[in-house]
Formats: C-alpha cells, sequence, structure tokens
C-alpha cells in the first residue's frame, strides 16, 4: 500500500500539471493507477516479447518447433483479466464523471462566450473581462457560448474541458482551491490565431475578488483613452494588433499609425484617421493593409460596439507614440 | 512448383505504360497503388517535418518562426500561424485518407489476398481498376485545393469552421468523397473474392488470418465509408447551397456532424488498424517457424473488433456537449474494444513461445509493432475512461496516442509486410542490413518523437497549436529532433529499396520459409499466379 502511494505520487506529480481542484486529485489518482497497471500490462507484453526473443533466437534454419494450436484456459485468462481491469476503471471513471457533471446549487455564475480568437468572461454585473477572476474555495459555475465556431475551454490545472457551441449552452463547473494564476486554453482548432487564444484564470482571496469586480464596473467613469485601453483588451484587439511596437502579429501594428498614410492591396491609399479606423474596425474587409491576406480573417464588430465604446478604441490608438 | 512459361511473370509479360494503366492484374493493381501511396506518403512526411521544425521554439518568446522564414513562392502572402494550420490539415488529410486508409489493403492486400487463397485474381478485375483511378481522382482534386484557397480546417472538417472559411473546402470534401469510393470498391471486391474464389480445399478456417483481417476491414469499408460520403455531401450541400443542417445560423446543429463524422472515422480507425493486424499474424509465424497460437481467437476477435466498433464513436466527443449517459455508455463500449485487441496481442506473443526466431527486418518490425502498439493500446485504455479523457481531449496526449497506434501500430506493419513480400513482388533481394539499419533510425526516431508528446499533453499543451507556452519548449525540441531520426530511417530505407529494385540479386521463391501459398508459386508471380490451381488439404500455418 505504501508502495502503491508512493508510485502514484511519483507517477502523478511528475507529468500532470499542479492540481487546482478537488477534482484534480480525484483524477489523478485514478490516473496514476491507470499509469502503473499499463506499465505492468507493458512489462508482460513488452518484457515477454523481448525474453522470448533471446530465448528462441533461431539457432539453425533446421530448428524444429513445437506444434501448440491453442490452449484455451490461457486465452480464457487474458480475455477475463484484462475485461475486469477495464470495468474496475470503467467504474472508477463514472463516479469521477458524475462529480464532474453535478453541478453545485448556489454557485457563482460566470458567462464564458468564445469568439475567434479571445474568450470574453461576463459577470453579473455587467463586468467583462478577458481573464477569468474567481474567488477561491467557491463554487464556480461557467455558462459557455460561442459567438462564431466551436470552441474549447480548457484549465489543464484543474482537469476541466468543455467546448464553446455556437447555438447552444454548455457548462462546467469547478472550485479552486489554490491561489494564483493559471492558463486556460482552447482547445478546439478554430482558424488562424487559435494557439493565441489563451486566457489567464486568476483565483484571489474572497476580498480582493469584490473590490476587483467593483473597480471594473467603475470602468465608464475613467477618461475616454483609458477606456479605450481596456476594451482593446476584452473585445480581443490586442490578440492580433501589436500597440506598443511596429512588428506584425495577425493582423497589422497600430504602433505610430494614427495620421499616417495607409497603402491597401489594391493600390488605394488612404489616411489613417478616425473614420478609416472606425471602418476597419466595422467593416474590416472594405480596405485591406498591402501585403495581407485577402479576404482578412479579422472578424466585423458591426452591432457589438457602442458610438462611445469606438469613440474610446479611435481615441486609445491615437495616442500609441 | 514449376515455373510459368519460362522467364514470364506478371512483371515483364507485356510493357510500356498503357499496359500499365489498363491493366487488370491485381498484382500490377497492386504495384501502382504501392508507387502512388508512396507518393502520398513522401508528401505528406514532409509535412510532418515543417510541422515539427516550427514546434522546434515557442516563437511567442524568441520572435522567430520557422514557417516565415521560408522563400515567398512556397507560403504566399499567409502568415505563419495559417500557413502552420493548412500544413496541418494536409498532412493529417494526405496521412489518414491517402496512405493509411488504402495502405495495406490496396498494396498489400490487392497483391496478395488473391494469391494466399490460391486464386487467379480478384472477383472483379475492373472494379478493382476503377477503384485504383477513383483513388488517383480524388487525390489530384485533393492537391488542386493547394493551388486555389488552402484548407485549413484540419482533417476532421469540423462545423461550423469548415463552413465559414475558404471555399476550397467543397473540392477537399469531394476529394475525400471519391476516395471514400474507391475504399468501398476495395472492400466489395475483397468479401466476394473471399467468398467465392477460394481454391480447392481452401475452407474459411484454413484461410490465412491477413486474408480474416482484410475480410473484417472489407466489412467497415462497405458498411461505414458511405456514412462519411453522405457527411461529406452535406457538409458541401450545406456550403453550397446553405440548407442548414450544421450551421447553427440556420438552426442547424454543428455537433451532428461530429456524430456523423465519427460515425465513420471511428470504425476507420479499425480499417487502418486490422489490416496491419493480419500482416503482423504473418510475420509471427514465418519468422518463429511456428504454427501461429489461437487461429480462432485472432480471426474471430477481428470480427469482434469491426463489430464493436460501430458502436464507440461517442468516445470522441466527451467534452463537446453529449450528455452524461451517452458518455458513460460511450466509455463501457470503448473498454470492450480492449479485450479483443488484448486477445491478439497475448496470442502474438504465445506464437514466440518456443519458437526458431529469425530477427530479419520484417520480424523487427513485427517486434516494433508489438512495442508502440502496446503503448498505444494501454494509452488508449486511459483515453477511454472519461473523467481522464475530459484532460486528455485534444491535447498532444491524444496525438502521441493515435501515433503511437497509426504510425507505431500501422505503419510499422505496413513496413514489415512490404519487406515481407518485397522479394515476391519485385523478383529482388535488399540489403538486409541497410534495411535492419532504417528499422533502428525509424524505431528509435518513432519514441523520440512520440513519446515526448504523452508528457506534453499531461502537462496540457493542446494539439493544433501552431505556438506554444515556454515551459512545454524542452519536450517539443525532443520530439523534434526524433522527427529527423525517423525521416534519416525512411531514406535509408528508400535507398535500400531502390538499389535492390535496380540491382539486387534475384530472389529465391520462397526467401523466408513461409507456408502461405504465396511462397509456392514462382517469383515474381505469373499473370495467371499459380500454374496449376492449388489444391489445400490443412491450414495455413503447418510448421511440423
Amino acid at each position: 500500500m505504501a508502495l502503491w502511494m508512493f508510485l502514484n505520487q511519483a507517477l502523478a506529480g511528475a507529468f500532470m500539471p499542479e492540481q487546482g481542484t478537488q477534482i484534480a486529485k480525484e483524477v489523478d489518482n485514478l490516473y496514476g493507477f491507470l499509469l502503473v497497471v499499463s506499465f505492468i500490462s507493458c512489462a508482460i507484453l513488452i518484457g515477454g516479447m523481448i525474453y522470448f526473443a533471446i530465448k528462441y533466437k533461431r539457432k539453425s534454419q533446421s530448428d524444429k518447433t513445437p506444434y501448440i494450436t491453442h490452449d484455451t484456459r490461457l486465452e480464457i485468462l487474458w480475455s477475463v483479466i484484462p475485461l475486469i481491469i477495464f470495468l474496475v476503471v470503467f467504474a472508477w471513471g463514472w463516479t469521477i464523471y458524475h462529480d464532474m457533471r453535478a453541478m453545485p446549487e448556489n454557485a457563482l455564475e460566470i458567462h464564458v462566450t468564445g469568439k475567434q480568437w479571445a474568450w470574453t468572461v461576463e459577470y453579473k454585473n455587467g463586468v467583462k473581462s478577458t481573464d477569468l477572476v474567481v474567488p477561491v474555495n467557491k463554487d464556480i459555475k461557467i455558462i459557455l457560448a460561442s459567438e462564431d465556431v466551436i470552441h474549447s475551454f480548457y484549465v489543464p490545472s484543474f482537469r476541466i474541458k468543455q467546448d464553446a457551441v455556437p447555438g447552444r449552452y454548455t457548462t462546467l463547473w469547478f472550485r479552486a482551491e489554490k491561489m494564483g494564476e493559471f492558463y486556460a486554453f482552447c482547445t478546439e482548432f478554430c482558424g488562424t490565431n487559435h494557439s493565441g487564444m489563451v486566457a489567464r484564470v486568476k483565483v484571489v482571496t474572497q476580498e480582493e475578488f469584490d473590490k476587483w469586480l467593483v473597480d471594473e464596473s467603475e470602468i465608464g467613469l475613467l477618461p475616454l483613452a483609458q477606456r479605450g485601453a481596456k476594451y482593446f483588451q476584452t473585445r480581443a484587439c490586442a490578440s492580433c494588433h501589436n500597440v506598443d511596437n511596429a512588428a506584425v502579429k495577425v493582423g497589422p501594428s497600430l504602433f505610430k499609425k494614427f495620421g499616417t498614410e495607409g497603402v491597401f492591396g489594391d493600390g488605394s491609399v488612404s489616411k489613417f484617421d478616425e473614420n478609416y479606423v472606425r471602418q476597419s474596425i466595422l467593416e474590416p474587409q472594405a480596405k485591406i493593409v498591402k501585403g495581407f491576406p485577402k479576404p482578412s480573417p479579422m472578424p466585423s464588430y458591426q452591432g457589438q460596439l457602442s458610438e462611445s465604446e469606438l469613440s474610446a478604441l479611435i481615441e486609445y490608438i491615437k495616442g500609441l507614440k | 512448383m514449376s515455373h510459368a512459361v519460362a522467364g514470364k511473370n506478371y512483371l515483364n509479360e507485356s510493357s510500356g505504360l498503357w499496359s500499365w494503366l489498363t491493366t487488370l492484374d491485381h498484382k500490377r493493381i497492386g504495384i501502382m497503388y504501392f508507387v502512388s501511396v508512396m507518393f502520398f506518403f513522401l508528401i505528406g512526411g514532409i509535412m510532418a517535418l515543417l510541422l515539427r521544425l516550427e514546434l522546434f521554439s515557442s516563437n511567442a518568446q524568441e520572435g522567430i518562426s520557422f514557417l516565415s522564414s521560408l522563400p515567398n513562392v512556397i507560403k504566399g502572402d499567409a502568415n505563419p500561424a495559417d500557413l502552420y494550420n493548412r500544413i496541418m490539415t494536409y498532412h493529417g488529410a494526405i496521412m489518414v485518407f491517402m496512405v493509411i486508409v488504402p495502405g495495406i489493403p490496396a498494396i498489400l492486400g490487392n497483391f496478395f489476398l488473391p494469391l494466399q487463397i490460391g486464386a487467379k485474381d480478384v472477383a472483379f478485375p475492373r472494379l478493382n481498376l476503377l477503384s485504383w483511378y477513383c483513388l488517383m481522382a480524388g487525390a489530384i482534386m485533393a492537391f488542386a485545393t493547394l493551388f486555389l484557397n488552402k484548407v485549413d480546417t484540419g482533417w476532421t472538417f469540423y462545423t461550423p469552421y469548415s463552413i465559414r472559411t475558404g471555399a476550397s473546402v467543397v473540392l477537399m470534401v469531394l476529394a475525400v468523397f471519391i476516395m471514400g469510393m474507391s475504399s468501398i470498391l476495395t472492400g466489395l471486391n475483397f468479401i466476394v473474392t473471399v467468398h467465392k474464389l477460394r481454391c480447392p480445399g481452401m475452407t474459411m478456417y484454413r484461410i490465412p488470418l491477413f486474408v480474416w483481417a482484410l475480410y473484417s476491414t472489407a466489412i467497415i469499408q462497405v458498411l461505414a465509408t458511405p456514412i462519411l460520403a453522405i457527411t461529406l455531401l452535406l457538409l458541401a450541400m450545406e456550403r453550397v447551397f446553405g440548407i442548414g443542417i450544421f450551421d447553427p445560423k440556420l438552426g442547424g446543429d454543428p455537433v451532428l456532424f461530429q456524430h456523423f463524422f465519427w460515425f465513420y472515422s471511428h470504425p476507420a480507425v479499425y480499417i487502418m488498424i486490422l489490416p496491419a493486424m493480419g500482416v503482423i499474424s504473418e510475420l509471427m509465424t514465418t519468422f518463429t517457424k511456428k504454427t501461429i497460437f489461437g487461429y480462432t481467437a485472432i480471426a474471430y476477435s477481428s470480427l469482434g473488433i469491426a463489430a464493436v466498433s460501430f458502436f464507440v464513436w461517442g468516445h470522441h466527443l466527451f467534452v463537446s456537449g453529449q450528455s452524461e449517459v451517452a458518455g458513460i455508455v460511450f466509455s463501457f463500449l470503448t473498454m470492450l474494444v480492449g479485450v479483443p485487441t488484448a486477445i491478439k496481442m497475448f496470442n502474438w506473443l504465445a506464437t514466440m513461445y518456443r519458437g526458431s526466431i529469425e530477427f530479419t527486418a520484417p520480424m523487427l518490425y513485427a517486434l516494433g509493432f508489438l512495442f508502440l502498439f502496446a503503448i498505444g493500446g494501454v494509452t488508449g485504455i486511459m483515453l477511454a475512461v472519461v473523467p481522464v479523457d475530459v484532460h486528455f481531449h485534444d491535447t498532444y496526449f491524444v496525438v502521441a496516442h493515435f501515433h503511437y497506434v497509426m504510425v507505431g501500430g500501422t505503419l510499422m506493419s505496413i513496413m514489415g509486410g512490404f519487406y515481407y513480400w518485397f522479394p515476391k513482388m519485385f523478383g529482388k533481394m535488399y540489403n538486409m542490413t541497410m534495411a535492419i539499419w532504417s528499422w533502428v533510425f525509424i524505431f528509435i526516431g518513432f519514441n523520440v518523437t512520440f513519446f515526448p508528446q504523452f508528457i506534453l499533453g499531461a502537462k496540457g499543451m493542446p494539439r493544433r497549436y501552431f505556438d506554444y507556452i515556454p515551459e512545454y519548449e524542452q519536450l517539443n525540441r525532443i520530439s523534434t529532433i526524433g522527427s529527423w531520426l525517423i525521416a534519416t530511417g525512411f531514406v535509408i530505407g528508400l535507398i535500400a529499396m531502390i538499389r535492390a529494385i535496380t540491382k539486387g540479386e534475384k530472389a529465391p521463391d520462397n526467401p523466408w520459409g513461409g507456408k502461405t501459398l504465396e511462397w509456392t508459386t514462382s517469383t515474381p508471380p505469373p499473370h495467371d499466379n499459380f500454374t496449376n490451381e492449388p489444391t489445400v488439404t490443412a491450414g495455413p500455418y503447418e510448421y511440423k
């Protein structure tokens, strides 16, 4: 038993991300068991193969071998033992899966929406964020949706994953037991910047969480450019456009662009002014900067931004110097 | 056995390109498949190397990307992320639909199924040729998309992404549709051939296990491939006419596509692995010089796998929003597939017991298969356990698992089969030392490439990622270096084969002491396979 505990810890700890939830510990226990059983099975098969290969190496071309066609007892043995092991891990898996899917009552509900290529987190008081900020030791229920294609919300440290499917809601829950920052990846292929669709999960104390929520909800009181900077993050502009250097990410950099002349794929030229930025956000296909693919992978923000939000974004882009 | 008309065999009885393109000889069609599939494998393999080169560095940190440094002629005006996604898509689609699915049945099956049951040819020789042309037509269409806007959906074509991305998806799915026709026709041909053309005395329990495996495969090909065809046709109609089956904007259900797709594609996994298992049974018995252990168990386990394979597709959808009950049921059924697979593994092991084992290149591939497939198999069980899969789903753990099964399993067995039957097919012997060195590089390189990917997946690295966080870099580097070892191995193997064909020694009729019928005829076989129709009086592996 002690050996088993040791093996389990050594194996599971070595290859898995840190355990942020109780479910993670349960999954890792089962995974540790699977690893040990797998190791033993492989040792029997591969070890047996190597042993036989060495022991029964051909000595001469005239070697005689015994004529053994089958052995019913052996056949039954190596059918039934694997079956029993499979049924054990199946039943064990079932119980954990049941816990994973049983949504707790009175959980804090948070909406998370996937969009090419960022996650938008929305809290009940209207705060929007690209990071998922949650209080520690509290049941959290995530209601997933997608605006375009299928995405999948995956937090390795919590051992949770669920697809965000357009046209329906899916849910998952977790209870973070460790404070700190964790990665949330998109794990369903969603196009160009799929691998850039990474959010942070920030687990904080209840007090910090309450304060953060109030601070974020007062964003409307900030100066225009600062609000624009916030929207630039929460509306996922930042996943494709650089703002502090001229390097190309997925789309062109916006650093020191305002007021310059833009050259487009069709050879036309236009001034990089308020109206140009506005058009590029609402109708990204209208003018594509020279050297960038047509059609542009940028989604249209038509109907998704208020006039005030647009003005804030333009004001922010103006200030990128 | 006596030779046919002196010096005449299937290779030289007529000549010229036209005689090949219009041939009805199953052996020549097999060779045509061999050449075309090798070509596709080369393209798919180069793409794999490009993917691994890109993943050598976590370029977010260092600001470098291998693909963006390629000349403009190759990359066009695509940004490196799109380029990666396209290469990833073509690598998957080519390797699955054009290499692994047709690999064993269409090349080795075509050539050796009639020989092993003592038949002159397959039941429908014209249909057989048509199936090759279907594969070619599909391949040309698939490669044509490279010159339009390239496909970047991944080989799975998941909706609604595949409805919204570049329009050449339509051409690509039609290409796969036509290649599916090729697969159906081959399967149909094999079923009828096995039932109708066995030589006198060749009862169903005397056919070699390779034929049993091809027979089970053919059943899946005929029953499952039409589902894929319909699914892809619906996808094409969805794109062209906007009928609203899968598109949520029109009231469709994108997850329905996944159900349809995997209803074919999971059984298809067994289309890929069952023939491989058949080859391993042949190699095990010949190179241990011992009759196969558990003939009936192996034969029926093939049928068992074929039957259960239709009821496990939902294990690809554990996190896609299907109900909890469905998840549990599919997990249970998936466990059941493990049993016949374990039966096969243990029977092969038992065949080695007290055998006389010869370490030729084909036998090393068979032993390599056992080694890699054991790992592929146990990790498959891990993925069938739902809560563990929730963590591993769509991570590199899955990538490692299916490469262990598809490459470690099927490709090892294709290579083993080539080296086993190469003398019979071409009438020449290859340099055994070179072939063994090729195996050494491929086997070690494979483990160096894919074992780290299990750890990457366990640590949470998602698949289909052009870029990754820096903590995954070290393991990715090891993996990329492994890919160069594999490439070296295949280059050595290719040189060995070319040298054998051009200046190899003449092969004897039965270089390995095999007991199945193909070794009783001359090398290379005559046009009609056997000078006199063989008569069988005993089982296939009588090493007494």
